[in-house]
């Protein structure tokens, strides 16, 4: 039989026992919705977690150094190094290249320096980093009062609340709750604090470099100035921006461009200025990549042009595989009750047959083959499986939704920002109503063998 | 077709096991049907009329012996082309008429054509004529449940034929009709028989409608053949009239 003929005889006989039919269309709904409510779960909380990550910046980021700052000062190091030549310095061509490579959205210089900071003409030590304007997103300031720098070279800072309670002088003592930042931030916002720091001058500033004959290295003339800076605290961060960087963490943060215009002294301006002349260079550049999936490529790119990289990657590669073991987990829940409902097929296409007993036997006596009747059977299995999926797929969809809007309404009272957790793509639905349409005729193979195989004579032996 | 054999049974046996014993329901017949012939198979119930007609159509299979059915021995086929030969090459009526009840007069008549993969537009015109055929085409759109009992075998007979089918099995097919309705249904198995060419066997226990209708009547007792004779007024045999029942 053809197959529109097999569908037109299949939903024909569906609408035959519709009651029994629709109940057991219902079970496999309900199994393909707790296995598309389970697995979009488990999607939606991935989105969830690779969004975070994304907006910490943490796994699309290439922190790139110059080869001859990882051998270190020493001349030995360089002679055994494999290719000297290669080595180059990490300067604004070099920067400038590095964000023309594709994938990359940017390319920064890490500015990080520890100076004095006086606050209320109190002296306090910091290690102090600058921030692009993209780490305005960084999720780092989600929950900062005040507000971000109001431009990338403002006379700004913003603070990490450790260093705000420093400047209070609240030192919390152990097993004190946290101090609110809200209450830290009060008395800080709008304050000013000055900032002293060594400022390089250039070689042709003359009275700097005779002031300081010290500082001058194999013939060039460097010298450090002594300057001020005051800066207006714009906000006060909850988070630790930096958790990741360990000792050298800053607690202030600065607009990178104000940062690069105060040509802060930098560990490498004393190895690199011979070299480099009037441009600045940088101790370590940082990259973001567009899609934490490229950052291997990029850092690949980069590497071939002489330099050191560094990414966490193998970090995300983790989380990867901890997504993996939870889908297939929350997968083979999901998977059970449609297990269940598939009983319920062979038991609706079982009573089916002992029903039609007779309508199979007069199908046979007319010329109908045991493959006629097996493929009218698995039709009938697979219109329910496809019913049953595309109700799931709709019906496991409003589960996500209500119990999104539940979540939701219950984060906004606990004055949490609201998430999306949920997340149903278009392979799952898909995927679903293929899965309860394969689940369907495997139910359909015992059924329908056996309908098969009835003996016409038998089957139409008077009643 | 007439001269040639139509069907050829070779000592044809169909016995079943029921708990110890052994029923022997066809026990070594052997008979020829000219192509072209309209036979009566007659007999008692239990005699195993209705079992040589199942083995001639293909629902069932010899235990032992041959039924060849234009050179085709039915023993010797898979059961796909058992099918087949269902299909295309016998159609069968039976006494409770055996309509699908959930499906129209058109649809009845027209699902063996399904099975054949006739396409659509083609199938609703021979369903049609073949309805024309019997005289229910202003009734095709009803359901089985909807009709008389005479009007449902009509529609069973368009079925038999709708593949153009050389030979017509019919199972005792007035056995549920009252006498005039029955008399409808025989004259237009007896036009299949004399228009189309039709070989045509009839199981019935009703000696009276063999004699009127039949060329040649088969007597069965036992599973066993008793007598094979053409049908002629004067032949007739006392101790088989009216049957054992």
């Amino acid at each position: 039989m053809k197959i529109p003929d097999l569908t037109e005889l299949a939903l024909r006989n569906l609408r035959e026992s519709i009651l029994r039919n629709s109940l057991t269309t219902v079970g496999i709904s309900v199994g393909v919705a707790s296995l598309v409510a389970m697995l979009s779960l488990g999607i939606g909380l991935q989105q969830m977690a690779s969004r975070r990550l994304m907006k910490s910046g943490l796994f699309d980021t290439v922190v790139v150094t110059s080869r001859r700052d990882a051998r270190g000062m020493s001349r030995e190091d360089e002679r055994s190094g494999p290719t000297p030549g290669e080595s180059r310095i990490l300067d604004e061509a070099a920067r400038s290249q590095i964000e023309k490579l594709p994938n990359v959205s940017e390319a920064y210089p890490d500015i990080r320096f520890a100076t004095e900071l006086r606050f209320e003409d109190k002296p306090h030590m910091s290690m102090i980093s600058a921030l692009p304007e993209s780490a305005r997103s960084n999720d780092a300031f989600e929950g900062m009062q005040g507000s971000f720098f109001s431009s990338d070279a403002s006379p700004e800072a913003i603070l990490q609340k450790s260093f705000a309670e420093e400047l209070l002088g609240k030192t919390p003592r152990l097993g004190a709750p946290e101090p609110n930042v809200a209450e830290l931030a009060k008395p800080l916002l709008g304050k000013e604090l000055t900032m002293v720091y060594a400022q390089r001058a250039t070689s042709t500033d003359d009275t700097a470099a005779s002031s300081n004959p010290a500082n001058e290295v194999m013939g060039a003339s460097y010298s450090v100035v002594s300057r001020e800076q005051k800066l207006k605290i714009v906000g006060v961060a909850d988070l630790d921006p930096e958790s990741m960087r360990g000792p050298t963490r800053a607690k202030v943060f600065l607009p990178l461009h104000l940062a690069e215009s105060l040509h802060v002294m930098q560990p490498t301006d004393l190895r690199e200025i011979a070299r480099a002349g009037d441009q600045p260079v940088y101790s370590s550049i940082s990259v973001r990549v567009k899609n934490p999936s490229r950052v291997q490529e990029v850092e690949d790119a980069i590497k071939k042009m002489g330099f050191t990289t560094f990414s966490i990657l193998d970090a995300s590669r983790g989380l990867r595989q901890f997504f993996a073991v939870l889908y297939a987990f929350l997968g083979i829940f999901g998977s059970l009750a449609l297990m269940v409902a598939s009983i319920g097929i062979v038991n609706t296409l079982v009573m089916a047959i002992l029903e039609r007993r007779r309508e199979i036997g007069i199908m046979k006596a007319i010329g109908a083959s045991d493959g006629d009747v097996k493929k009218l059977f698995f039709a009938e299995a697979g219109a329910m499986g496809i019913l049953g999926g595309i109700v799931g797929v709709g019906l496991g969809w409003a589960i996500g939704q209500v119990i999104n809007i539940g979540t939701n309404v219950y984060l906004k009272r606990q004055s949490l920002p609201p998430e999306h957790f949920w997340a149903v793509p278009w392979w799952l639905v898909g995927g679903a109503i293929a899965f309860a349409f394969v689940v369907s005729l495997a139910s359909g193979l015992y059924p329908a063998g056996r309908a098969a195989r009835l003996d016409p004579v038998q089957a139409l032996r008077y009643e | 077709m007439r001269g040639t054999v139509a069907i050829r049974s070779e000592n044809l046996c169909r016995h079943y096991r029921m708990g110890e014993t052994l029923i022997r329901a066809v026990d070594g017949v052997s008979l020829q049907v000219p192509a072209g012939e309209f036979v009566a198979l007659l007999g008692s119930s239990g005699s195993g009329k209705s079992s040589i007609l199942n083995l001639i159509a293909g629902l069932d299979r010899p235990t032992s012996g041959s039924v060849i059915v234009q050179d085709r021995d039915l023993a010797k086929l898979s059961r796909e082309d058992l099918a087949k030969y269902r299909l295309y090459v016998v159609g069968m009526v039976f006494q409770s008429f055996n309509l699908i009840a959930s499906m129209t007069l058109a649809e009845n008549v027209e699902l063996p054509l399904r099975f054949a993969e006739v396409e659509r537009g083609k199938r609703d015109s021979l369903a049609a004529e073949a309805l024309e055929r019997v005289g229910l085409k202003a009734r095709m759109h009803h359901r089985p449940s909807e009709l008389s009992g005479g009007e449902q075998q009509r529609a069973a007979l368009a079925r038999a034929l709708i593949n153009q089918p050389k030979i017509l099995l019919a199972d005792e097919p007035t056995g549920n009709l009252d006498s005039r309705t029955g008399t409808e249904i025989m004259n237009l198995v007896q036009s299949f028989n004399q228009d189309l060419g039709m070989t045509v066997v009839m199981v019935t226990h009703e000696r009276a409608l063999a004699e009127r209708y039949a060329q040649r009547m088969i007597f069965l007792a036992d599973g066993k053949l008793v007598d094979d004779r053409p049908n002629t007024p004067s032949a007739v045999e006392p101790s088989l009239q009216g049957g054992r029942a």
